[in-house]
């Protein structure tokens, strides 16, 4: 009897993309043919420039993430970074309205707050994690409940408002736009190009790659391995400041459950798009599509009454762990 | 003599529509050592996997007791007796000796785990071996001979009657291969057949009693060990003359201090280490593992703390960081390519450039010039892979090697440490980093070369620092160069080695 005639047990497929590149595709394909199928303003642009703008926080932060999570590491406390961040912003600004009055300055000092907090945030995430060695995971977690409890203590267990006149100038920084885009589409536009850019040409996302992938070797390399590493969530930080930036004129205000699971909803959008959770290899455009992925099912249930709304996260957690199953075929294949 | 216990008739295996073996015939008996060697990339671990009942053969038999088989996976090989040690540890860092070594077929009293018997099976076993880890050990803490004894006595333990060896030695010391060989001696004497598979020659000339040599996926020889010696079975594994293993030296220019060292200590690794690297010089490394050589010049390249005064061509300088020592021009190559080297789920392209990505990038990185340095690199250096998108962790470890060599030298380092060149390297592609080296220095640039290879570092080296518990116990050079000096200055053997290695006087 001679052996099995198998054949090659995985040839290596060319020409066509894997299943870790198509499927992130192939399932917003998917979400949108449904939502066209089940409601016909579900391509309207009041509808698409909602989810998009709605989605624009959550991506802004998730391109951050992608650069942490390439690199080997992880951030737990975006989330409440951001509600802190908001909280700050709002304080300050009221606080300086008697000085500078409504106008243009008073924007600009609130923005550079929000930007100078989140660098210092990130800074402080990674120094401790790169400088004191100690795990991603527990310095984010605690600094996650650090900020949390921060914002709840400045709002006194309410709510942090803008004044309301400032609140009204300000407005339109989320609302308006150019050509019927809205400014948080926009700069979430422009935060992606230049991550896909760095992600994929420059020197600092091949490091981050490198040093997720194998961190001895990236320092036999010569590589300043903890300096990549503390960017990445100094990067992240500022990133977290500009989201805010877009978020406080929505609701003009901040309280202890502002921006609240967005750390899980970062990174769920991360590694839905492809990027490894362990590190060592990451994509922008994979984010942009996984957060897009999240948005979507959201909206789709509220445009439609086939399955409650109150399922969105069980949904959405199917998909996380569905996305996870489909990186491993993916890899085992290539 | 006997009939084979398990045997491949004309077998042949595909990946894709790459035929990587053709039609390989080999024969394992009872009581018998047959050793299979080849360059990498040769199919031996293939051949192996095969036998194992790790990969299927594309076409061809397998006969085991004489009967055809076919082996679902792994597992069933192994209820049949076939048990297979991977040159890669296949342990569970995290749990203990006596946890390893009894995972998944745990001993039980009733309900609970019978832990003291567990541990008292285990320590004989290892006992058996010479294996002094204790059994309450964590695996991860272990150094790498006692992970391979490990995974030998956990083989043994399995009532082995084929035994399939990758390249068992390629991480043991002299001493403890000694041990090894010993132990197949013994269960040669039981019964037990054994294929094993090593680089050394050495070796494999004193305890294979059958030998295989495959090339490009043929059997080129079959037959006794015996009647083929160390020299012809290097030249049919690379199916050309290699007894020029090693390029001719040139003569010594006059000395050009390029490196002076003086006083380097690595806390807790080496101690007082001072020499001088002259330029276009290939200074050896020799010592016994553990003696403190890769960690003295881990430190000098700022890969580990360290005190000292170091001189870069007459300049005192300051190397705290890898890149400091990059930035003067000092480029560390290390012992382990496949954990500190190279990234092995990255491509050639990205793992070349890696150490020197700012020469490729201004605000971007310019693939075009990266996949031409990488075109020039496999061109220079003599790297063969079938395809330039492979990731580097499907490349055999001497093109990996090559690709390490190419990645250090595209930095343009003047001085260059290379730790241990040809490790688990075959002869033919030996020889070629032999004379990449070589050429390095005929260039101009200050080479030092560790090794635990006697042959290699005389071979090579221009003259020797022997290295002994963390202090240079003496140089040698020209006609002192000899491995009975060496190993005299290693072990610390008073007498005749002391007076044969005056430091030069600088």
């Amino acid at each position: 009897m001679t052996a099995t005639q198998t054949p090659p047990a995985r040839a290596p497929r060319r020409g066509l993309p894997s299943m870790t590149v198509l499927g992130p595709i192939l399932a917003l394909l998917v979400l949108l043919a449904i939502g066209m199928f089940l409601n016909e303003n579900f391509l309207s642009h009041a509808n698409i420039t909602n989810v998009l703008a709605r989605s624009a926080f959550i991506g802004i932060i998730a391109v951050g993430m992608t650069f942490v999570i390439t690199a080997g590491g992880l951030d737990l406390s975006v989330g409440s970074m951001a509600a802190f961040i908001a909280g700050l912003m709002i304080l300050v600004m009221n606080a300086a309205l008697p000085a500078l009055g409504i106008g243009v300055p008073i924007i600009l000092l609130g923005m550079a707050t929000a930007v100078a907090a989140g660098l210092a945030a990130g800074f402080l995430n990674g120094i401790l994690i790169t400088s004191l060695g100690i795990e991603a995971f527990i310095v984010t977690l605690g600094s996650m409940g650090i900020y949390r409890s921060l914002v709840t203590w400045l709002a006194d267990g309410g709510t942090l408002s803008l004044d309301f006149g400032l609140r009204t100038f300000y407005r339109p920084v989320y609302y308006d736009g150019i050509l019927g885009i809205g400014w948080p589409i926009i700069v979430f536009a422009v935060v992606v190009i230049l991550g896909e850019i760095a992600m994929r040409s420059a020197v600092f996302g091949r490091h981050c790659a490198a040093i997720g992938s194998n961190d001895q070797v990236a320092r036999y390399s010569s590589i300043n391995v903890n300096r990549v590493r503390l960017m990445t969530y100094v990067f992240l930080g500022l990133l977290v400041g500009v989201a805010t930036i877009m978020y406080v004129p929505r609701l003009g205000s901040a309280s202890a459950s502002t921006g609240l699971l967005w750390e899980l909803e970062a990174i769920a959008a991360v590694i839905i798009g492809g990027t490894v959770l362990k590190g060592g290899f990451g994509r922008v455009w994979g984010t942009v599509i996984g957060v897009l992925i999240l948005s979507l099912i959201g909206n789709i249930l509220n445009l439609t009454d086939l399955v409650s709304p109150y399922l969105n996260g069980a949904i959405q957690g199917a998909i996380i762990i569905l996305a996870v199953i489909l990186q491993r075929e993916g890899r085992a294949g290539g | 003599m006997s009939e084979p216990i398990l045997s491949l008739h004309g077998v042949s295996r595909s990946f894709g529509a790459v035929e990587v073996l053709h039609g390989v015939d080999i024969a394992l008996r009872p009581g018998r050592v047959h050793a299979l060697i080849g360059e990498n990339g040769a199919g031996k671990s293939t051949t192996m996997k095969i036998m194992a009942g790790y990969q299927p053969a594309t076409s061809g038999t397998i006969r085991l007791d004489g009967q055809p088989v076919t082996f679902a996976d792994m597992a069933e090989a192994e209820a049949r007796g076939i048990v297979m040690i991977h040159q890669e540890f296949n342990l569970a860092e995290q749990l203990t000796v006596e946890q390893n070594f009894f995972l998944g077929r745990e001993l039980k009293k009733g309900w609970l785990l019978d832990k003291a018997g567990m541990r008292a099976v285990a320590r004989e076993y290892l006992d058996r071996l010479s294996c002094a880890a204790h059994v309450d050990r964590v695996v991860s803490g272990l150094p790498n001979s006692d992970k391979q004894m490990l995974e030998i006595a956990r083989a043994l333990s399995r009532d082995a009657r084929v035994l399939v060896m990758d390249e068992p030695t390629a991480v043991l010391t002299y001493a403890e291969t000694d041990i090894l060989l010993e132990q197949v001696r013994a269960l040669r004497a039981h019964g037990t057949a054994i294929l094993f598979t090593s680089h050394k020659l050495d070796e494999v000339k004193a305890i294979a009693d059958d030998l295989t040599i495959m090339r490009d996926g043929d059997v080129v020889y079959s037959g006794p060990a015996a009647d083929l010696d160390e020299h012809q079975m290097a030249e049919a594994m690379v199916g050309r003359d290699v007894s020029n293993l090693f390029p001719p030296k040139p003569a010594a220019p006059a000395p050009q201090p390029v490196l002076e060292v003086a006083g380097l200590a690595v806390p807790g690794y080496a101690d007082d280490i001072s020499f001088t690297l002259n330029r276009g010089e290939i200074l050896g490394i020799a010592g016994l593992i553990g003696s403190g050589r890769t960690e003295t010049f881990e430190g000098l390249c700022g890969l580990r703390p360290h005190r000292g005064t170091v001189r870069i061509h007459g300049r005192p300088v300051q190397i705290r960081h890898p890149w400091d020592a990059l930035a003067y021009g000092l480029g560390y190559l290390t012992e382990d390519r496949k954990t500190r080297g190279l990234l092995l789920n990255k491509t050639m392209r990205e793992n070349l450039t890696l150490q020197s990505l700012g020469a490729f990038s201004g605000w971007m990185i310019d693939q075009k010039a990266e996949e031409a340095a990488l075109t020039q690199a496999i061109g220079a250096f003599d790297i063969r892979a079938g395809d330039r998108a492979i990731k580097v962790g499907n490349l055999s470890g001497g093109n990996q090697q090559k690709l390490l060599l190419a990645k250090t030298m595209l930095a343009e380092p003047d001085i260059v440490v290379i730790d241990e060149p040809t490790r688990g390297i075959d002869i033919g592609t030996k020889q070629q980093i032999y004379d990449f080296i070589r050429a390095l220095a005929a260039q101009g640039r200050s080479i030092v070369v560790i090794s635990s290879e006697m042959q290699e570092v005389i071979g090579l080296a221009d003259r020797v620092l022997v290295m002994r518990l963390g202090r240079i116990a003496g140089e040698v050079s020209g006609d002192r160069m000899t491995e009975d000096d060496i190993v005299r200055l290693a072990m610390g053997v008073e007498g005749q080695g002391r007076e044969a290695a005056p430091m030069e006087a600088r």
